[in-house]
């Protein structure tokens, strides 16, 4: 399989704090990837590298072979790697209609009103275009948020905590909605809801203390004796 | 009716009835309404860079007295014909909207505000300094041979108004155009929220820079229709004063709503006007309704109309 983006030796520290730390790292097309990790592991400090959000001190990161590392945000944005934000971050006293349309005509100005009552019907909003978006319940803003993305035709979603704060029926179609998305599209999912990553996720990268420990399947990573370390913080006596 | 058939009749209907108004008005008025309608074209400008982008300048004197020298010097020492004048005014607002945005926009809120009013109080001393060229102080009359466009003299009080008329109407229209365009709505993207517009794909610099040379050549245009209509040419218009004004024009009718400027002209010019008629002090009167405008209003008359009643305006 062909590498999306491909992340080598990235780096970046914060002060003495190691944030990121020689990270490798290969997203293959079409896959939902789940990233994971301790809190503090740096996963946000590393997606907002991949993003564009955060500089990086060293290292390289390819997009579909070509070097972005040193692309300002919008511009990766444009060339297809869209982030939707950890907290909801939707124009609360825009519409609905207008808050996907923002992300839409990123990608061109022509027949916009169709494409953003495709996203709308996508994500199940058709009912509320004209609502303000603060006006939204918290799940329906998380959908939103999602529907940006979505407008944004990228070829990599990064979904940064996307079921925080939903309930369990909520989830459900969420992850539901995120299948639908590959292979068209390639996902990075970061999600502390272990269910719902070894649900989606086809292979999952774990990190910890800004270092990859490891990456494998579902099955391969609850079996991995490091994994658990890392999450118990224990070294486990019997084996 | 749809929103939009409901939003251009509004509007049209506004520019209709005050096209109106000068077969009705006494001359007297009917003089302080040209005059409103290019100071509101200014406002309409200020608008687009702080009611819909979030701009809030401080330095918006320096473009509308780039627009009176850019027309007014070009007359006064080379006798230009007045429209090739007007319009060099007009990008003479832009271009220099376009320098200051360049150093001004590395930074924001309220640093950019100071840097603005830096750059345009620079640009009141440079005009003082020259005094040769731009009359300092006193300025300069503009020779009454110049304002005549096509036989139609701008001195007299009709062609005056109706060309007043004609600006206000094509920047009104361009406005409500502008606002209601896919790119308006990144202007107001940038005022909601910059970080998440840039994570949509837009750079946030130059969406900005973009906004604010709009805004400098409606005000280059306001300034330099202003000094032909009313034959006068001076350092005074590059003061703070005139950075301020458009500011509460649009404060008092509704920022980020196209009627707003014009609405907040016409009742501040008029709450000049008549206060200054009874006291000195009607700079106090003024401060009093703009107190009173903060504490129950602070959309703006129009912004909070907006809010409660049509939230289809624009």
């Amino acid at each position: 399989m062909a590498a999306v983006i491909e992340a080598q030796g990235l780096t970046r520290h914060f002060g003495g704090l190691r944030a990121v730390d020689g990270v490798d790292f290969r997203l293959e097309q079409g896959e939902i990837h789940g990233l994971i990790g301790p809190n503090g592991a740096g996963k946000t400090t590393f997606v907002s590298l991949l993003s564009g959000r955060t500089t990086a001190q060293s290292g390289r990161i390819l997009l579909n072979g070509e070097d972005i590392t040193h692309l300002p945000a919008y511009t990766r944005v444009r060339r297809g790697i869209a982030y939707t934000f950890q907290i909801t971050s939707v124009y609360p006293r825009l519409t609905v209609f207008d808050n996907i349309a923002l992300a839409a005509q990123s990608r061109g100005a022509a027949d916009l009103a169709p494409r953003v009552r495709a996203v709308l019907h996508r994500v199940g909003l058709d009912q509320d275009e004209r609502t303000l978006a603060g006006a939204l319940s918290y799940g329906h803003q998380r959908l939103l948020e999602l529907g940006m993305g979505l407008a944004l035709e990228p070829l990599v979603l990064i979904l940064d905590e996307p079921t925080q704060g939903l309930a369990a029926g909520e989830i459900a179609g969420f992850s539901a909605l995120i299948r639908s998305l590959v292979p068209k599209m390639t996902i990075l999912l970061i999600e502390h809801n272990m269910d719902v990553v070894m649900e989606l996720a086809d292979r999952i990268t774990v990190l910890a203390a800004g270092q990859v420990l490891a990456v494998g399947t579902s099955d391969e990573i609850r079996r991995n004796r490091a994994v658990q370390d890392a999450y118990l913080g224990v070294d486990h006596a019997v084996g | 009716m749809t929103e939009s058939v409901k939003v251009w009749s509004l509007h049209l209907g506004v520019l209709a009835l005050v096209f109106a108004a000068q077969y009705v008005l006494p001359p007297y008025h009917a003089t302080n309404l040209a005059r409103i309608m290019v100071l509101a074209v200014f406002a309409m400008g200020y608008n687009i860079a702080f009611g819909y982008t979030g701009l809030l300048s401080l330095g918006h004197a320096l473009f509308f007295a780039a627009g009176f020298y850019g027309m007014g010097l070009p007359i006064g020492l080379l006798d230009w014909a007045p429209v090739p004048a007007l319009i060099l005014g007009l990008i003479a607002g832009g271009v220099l909207a376009g320098l200051v945005g360049v150093l001004a926009l590395r930074t924001a809120g309220v640093s950019f505000m100071i840097v603005t009013l830096m750059f345009a109080q620079a640009g009141y001393l440079t005009l003082l300094y020259l005094n040769t060229w731009t009359g300092g102080d006193e300025g300069f009359v503009v020779d009454r041979a110049a304002r005549v466009i096509a036989g139609n003299d701008l001195s007299l009080d009709g062609t005056r108004f109706v060309a007043a008329f004609g600006l206000f109407a094509a920047a009104m229209v361009g406005c409500l155009w502008l606002v209601r365009s896919p790119f308006g709505r990144v202007m107001v993207a940038m005022r909601e929220n910059e970080e998440r517009s840039r994570m949509l794909g837009y750079d946030p610099f130059r969406i900005k820079l973009i906004a604010l040379v709009l805004s400098g050549i409606y005000a280059g245009a306001a300034g330099a229709a202003y000094g032909l209509l009313f034959g006068y040419v001076g350092a005074s218009f590059a003061t703070i004063q005139y950075s301020i004004l458009p500011m509460l024009y649009v404060l008092l009718g509704g920022a980020g709503t196209v009627l707003g400027p014009f609405l907040g002209a016409v009742l501040m010019f008029y709450l000049v006007d008549i206060t200054s008629g009874y006291t000195d002090a009607y700079l106090f009167v003024v401060g009093a309704a703009l107190v009173g405008l903060v504490l129950f209003a602070p959309r703006g008359i129009l912004g909070n109309l907006r809010e409660r009643f049509a939230p289809w305006l624009p």
